[in-house]
């Protein structure tokens, strides 16, 4: 027999702190997901003026 | 802590994780899904399916913390009603504050992941039905007008338009008409509800019709509505995202609601007692399935249309 004896209070804030790390999770992989999706897909455009863009470099230099 | 008041907290009741979802309307919640879904399915622009899944969740989210802000503000009516009685605030399970942080949170939170995962319009399109639902309704209409179905209903209304704006960033004549559909059947819906479930919106002191204009007068603005609901759910069908599957189940449902509406009309308090509101009961059971049944029609008419199959 244990020496601490569970109380229904610590199981349903197990049960609470479990939900809520669960959802946190889920938050995180839905994120990188969309993430992933939004820069793959073909609608993405980046802006024109970024250094390093063709646009950005003046003609004749590098 | 002492072993003590650990046993005191759990007599008062430490909330469980359900109790957390239960203050966001899980029921409400699936017809917001389930209506926004729609929405975005039958609007002519293509999304990316992982995109759509997002923004269906955030738009329940949405829904779900305008759900918490209801329960917080109305927490006092829902002691006194049978029907809400059992909720996580007035049984004690979860703090008053509680409900409205999460509330708060959750609000900012869907209206801004929804306008990052879709666009910018759709996000204070949320935002505004939560503000319409949480603040309008809940807050101003509710307690002061009988009214109020008809005017918080719009909140209620608003998930296909969010839906269809998911999609085209805009707001066109099949996204309102799609609103109007929910918008028109709210008030005979609840106001069937209220003949039959008179004694607890009497003891919360809500001014529903029944209490304020009387049953027969909620009898005629059952009737008004559901012919007005009739013509709506016609003129979608004459748009771009009907066609016969569409209009073949609106002619049935809308034959059949008007009829009931029809025997609402002609009935009196004695005869609707004398066999316990059978045609009130069954009007609302009708409500229940009349907006899914139209809903999944518009989906069919959608989900057939490259194959040649669905619309005109």
């Amino acid at each position: 027999m244990p020496l601490t004896r569970e109380h229904e209070l610590h199981r349903r804030r197990r049960g609470l702190n479990t939900g809520l790390g669960l959802v946190l999770g889920a938050f995180v992989v839905l994120i990188f997901l969309l993430t992933f999706v939004k820069v793959t897909s073909q609608s993405l455009q980046f802006p024109d003026n970024l250094p390093g863009t063709s646009a950005a470099t003046p003609a004749g230099e590098g | 802590m002492t072993d003590a008041s650990i046993t005191t907290q759990a007599d008062g009741g430490d909330a469980a994780f359900g109790d957390y979802i239960a203050l966001l309307k899980p029921r409400v919640m699936s017809l917001v899904v389930f209506t926004a879904l729609v929405g975005l399915v039958a609007a002519p622009v293509p999304v990316h399916p992982y995109i759509a899944f997002c923004a269906i969740l955030f738009i329940a989210i949405g829904g779900g913390a305008s759900g918490a802000l209801n329960m917080w503000y109305d927490s006092d009516i829902d002691a006194v009603m049978k029907r809400t009685r059992g909720r996580p605030i007035p049984s004690g399970r979860v703090g008053r504050d509680e409900a409205l942080a999460l509330g708060l949170a959750l609000s900012g939170f869907s209206c801004v992941m929804l306008a990052l995962a879709a666009n910018v319009f759709t996000g204070l399109f949320l935002a505004f039905t939560i503000f319409f639902y949480a603040v309008v309704y809940t807050m101003w209409l509710k307690r002061w007008t009988p009214q109020n179905i008809v005017i918080g209903g719009a909140a209620g209304a608003f998930p296909p338009m969010i839906g269809w704006a998911v999609a085209t960033g805009s707001v066109s004549l099949e996204s309102v008409l799609m609103f109007l559909l929910v918008f028109m059947w709210t008030p005979p819906h609840f106001w069937a509800l209220a003949l039959f479930m008179r004694s607890d919106y009497d003891d919360a002191g809500v001014p529903m019709l029944t209490v304020t204009h009387g049953r027969p007068a909620t009898r005629r603005h059952i009737l008004a509505y559901t012919v007005l609901l009739a013509a709506v759910a016609f003129g979608t069908g004459l748009t771009s995202i009907g066609g016969p599957i569409y209009m073949a189940v609106a002619l049935v449902l809308n034959a059949l609601f008007v009829i009931g509406a029809l025997r609402i009309w002609r009935r009196d308090e004695v005869m609707a007692e004398a066999d316990n509101y059978r045609v009130e009961r069954s009007f609302f059971k009708l409500s229940l399935i009349y907006t899914f049944l139209h809903f999944a029609a518009i989906l069919a008419e959608a989900l057939l249309k490259p194959y040649g199959l669905g619309g005109w």
